[in-house]
């Protein structure tokens, strides 16, 4: 049995949207989940009916063995943190972290020690007693997870916490939330709308879209085999080029070159999808790339150019290749890493 | 240049407000330290008498009414009574009724409130007679709680509740709620603290309402001892110095209540900000 299971769950909102569809998962004791897609699909809808805050329509939610449908938010044992912070305006830093554990009729003592030990894990020890609003956002954000913490929940849950701070203290604290997590272990869910935050944060990720889970695995794992063309063009940076095609009898016509001996047996038009960065330069390649701009990344080029009828196509290439804009470049393809979509669906075919 | 301007004119305008308020106060106050001869000869008096002693002790020795029930001290004592239960109770009731409309699941919550607020177009002036019989009925004629309750529900303050809660973002329940606050917690814990500076100007609004009833308190009470100050103003015989000495006095509790009050008021106001 899992640590926490969804089963079918469905929510139907009163006024009729229906933002999740039977979502089935589970997330093991100590695992970082991460729910990634675009904005409106379903995420936060889903992590607050874990949580309690939205009523769940159909469908089972299991907490630690626990049937939690009809458990109250203040009775599951779980910890939120808000994209906004939601921190107490009118209590200091030290009411805002003890506040759950007074609660819950924890000794004076035994408050102090534990807000204490959170206020050091996170630095803030020294704004113990200042209000929230005297706080600047990468202090409040550390606050909103001092809150989480002190409470030792039995899983984390993170609403787009990220999202309010600008774009360096958004990677660091990505990186010290990962760190914390590691550190004290606790399960965690986390949603956003940022596949590199996703990507760098998850030990399994969840994509999702339009109410439905499309794919589910390791950051890996789905990078290296989406299994639809929405998962492939969402994860990865910069975004997989697609090109229209036609696959008949393994041989997979595309925008003036041909690739034989796809592993498929799908006949019909298809999607080609390439990474930026699975290709490289060769003499006689299989894609003539015409340059129309460079992008100096420094560590990296990213090259966008035309190719037959298709327009903005990318080529990832290291930094100390000079390639100048108007050159035509030769391409080929590494290794056979190539993703072919069935165009009528979506869904991957080779 | 013009910032100097326009600054020393806003004073100006302020000033001449004070001045307008503080004359009539002011002749009230000169005229009740003469003697009553020299008010009914010669009119109200710029400046002060030498009677300020001997006018107020003699309102503050007074006995009122047919029996001789009612001192001075005890219609002070009627009418902060009476404003501060009505300030008290209205507050709690409207903090109370707001959080109820604002934030349990209840139908038509609107449409409760907006009834509710039209109450504010039908004074107690004009519902006098069903509510005294309702007061009659629960046998609080003549009786502090039957001058306070009736006039205890205020509209107003359920108007400005409602307003600011529903400015509290969602999340701020939410959060709580996961923190193990009930219902009753988040009440006093969030709610409570977060309308602090509100309460208070309600509480300082309400009071002078309650201390200013004058009609309700007349037709409530037929025993001499629940006369409050303002009804005493109308009852007090006696003559004319006394009774401007006794329209100063009654004014103190409003005002200080005002300056203890305003103080927190605006500590409340810097704080939260
Ligand atoms: N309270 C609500 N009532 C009705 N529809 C809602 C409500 N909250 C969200 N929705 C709808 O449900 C869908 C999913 O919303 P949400 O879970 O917030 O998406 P995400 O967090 O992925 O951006 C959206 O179409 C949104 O408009
Ligand atoms: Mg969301």
């Amino acid at each position: 049995m899992s640590f926490l299971e969804l089963n079918k769950v469905t929510k139907i909102y009163p006024n009729g949207t229906k933002a999740v569809h039977e979502t089935s998962m589970n997330v093991e004791n100590g695992e970082f989940m991460v729910f990634v897609g675009p904005s409106g699909c379903g995420k936060s809808t889903l992590l607050r009916m874990i949580a309690g805050l939205e009523d769940i329509t159909e469908g089972y939610i299991n907490l630690d063995g626990i049937l939690i449908n009809k458990v109250d938010p203040s009775d599951r044992d779980v910890a939120m943190v808000f994209q906004n912070y939601a921190l107490y305006p009118h209590m200091n830093v030290y009411n805002n972290l003890a506040y759950g554990l007074k609660n819950r009729g924890i000794s004076k003592e035994d408050i102090e020690k534990k807000v204490n030990e959170a206020a050091k894990l996170l630095q803030i020890s020294e704004y113990l007693q200042r209000k929230p609003s005297m706080l600047s956002g990468g202090q409040r954000q550390r606050v909103a997870m001092g809150r989480a913490i002190v409470r030792n929940p039995k899983i984390f849950l993170f609403d787009e916490p990220l999202s309010n701070l600008d774009a360096k203290l958004r990677i660091q604290m990505r990186l010290e939330i990962k760190k914390l997590q590691q550190k004290v272990g606790v399960t965690s869910i986390f949603v956003t709308h940022d596949q590199v935050e996703a990507m760098t944060l998850a030990d399994r990720l969840a994509v999702i879209n339009n109410g439905l889970i499309e794919q589910l695995g390791t950051p890996i794992e789905i990078y290296n085999n989406p299994k639809s063309m929405f998962v492939a063009g969402f994860i990865g940076s910069p975004q997989m080029n697609f090109l229209e095609g036609e696959l008949i009898n393994k041989t997979l016509t595309s925008e003036g070159f041909e690739i034989n001996n796809v592993t498929s047996d799908f006949n019909g038009p298809v999607i080609l999808g390439i990474r930026p960065e699975h290709m490289s330069q060769t003499d006689k390649g299989l894609i003539n790339l015409s340059v129309d701009l460079v992008e100096q990344l420094g560590s990296d080029n990213l090259i966008y150019g035309e190719i037959k009828n298709k327009k903005d196509f990318c080529f990832r290439c290291p930094g100390s290749q000079i390639i100048k804009k108007g050159s035509k470049l030769s391409l080929n393809i590494n290794d056979n890493n190539y993703y072919v979509f069935d165009k009528s669906n979506g869904n991957r075919v080779n | 240049m013009i910032r100097y301007f326009s600054s020393n004119f806003s004073h100006l305008i302020l000033l001449i407000g004070i001045f307008i308020m503080i004359i009539p106060v002011w002749l009230i106050f000169a005229s009740s330290t003469h003697t009553a001869l020299i008010i009914n000869t010669q009119g109200l008096q710029f400046f002060l008498g030498d009677k300020f002693l001997e006018n107020y002790t003699k309102v503050l020795l007074y006995e009122g009414g047919f029996f001789k029930e009612i001192t001075v001290y005890k219609m002070f004592l009627n009418s902060f009574l009476m404003a501060t239960g009505v300030a008290f109770l209205s507050v709690i009731s409207s903090l109370m009724t707001a959080y109820v409309l604002v934030y349990f699941r209840v139908k038509y919550a609107t449409l409760l409130f907006w009834i509710i607020f039209i109450t504010i177009l039908v004074p107690l002036e004009l519902r006098i007679f069903p509510t005294y019989s309702v007061m009659s009925t629960l046998n609080l004629v003549n009786s502090y709680w039957g001058l306070i309750i009736p006039i205890s529900a205020s509209a107003i303050a359920t108007l400005f509740f409602r307003q600011f809660y529903k400015t509290i973002p969602d999340e701020l329940l939410e959060s709580a709620k996961l923190d193990g606050a009930n219902t009753w917690r988040f009440f006093i814990d969030f709610l409570v603290p977060l309308s602090k500076t509100m309460i208070v100007a309600m509480f300082i609004f309400m009071f002078v309402f309650g201390y200013n009833q004058y009609l309700w308190p007349i037709l409530v009470t037929s025993s001499e001892q629940y006369w409050t100050v303002v009804m005493g103003l109308k009852m007090m015989s006696g003559s004319i110095v006394n009774k401007f000495a006794f329209v100063i006095m009654s004014m103190i509790p409003p005002v200080l209540i005002i300056i203890v009050l305003q103080k927190y008021f605006i500590k409340g106001i810097f704080q939260d900000k």
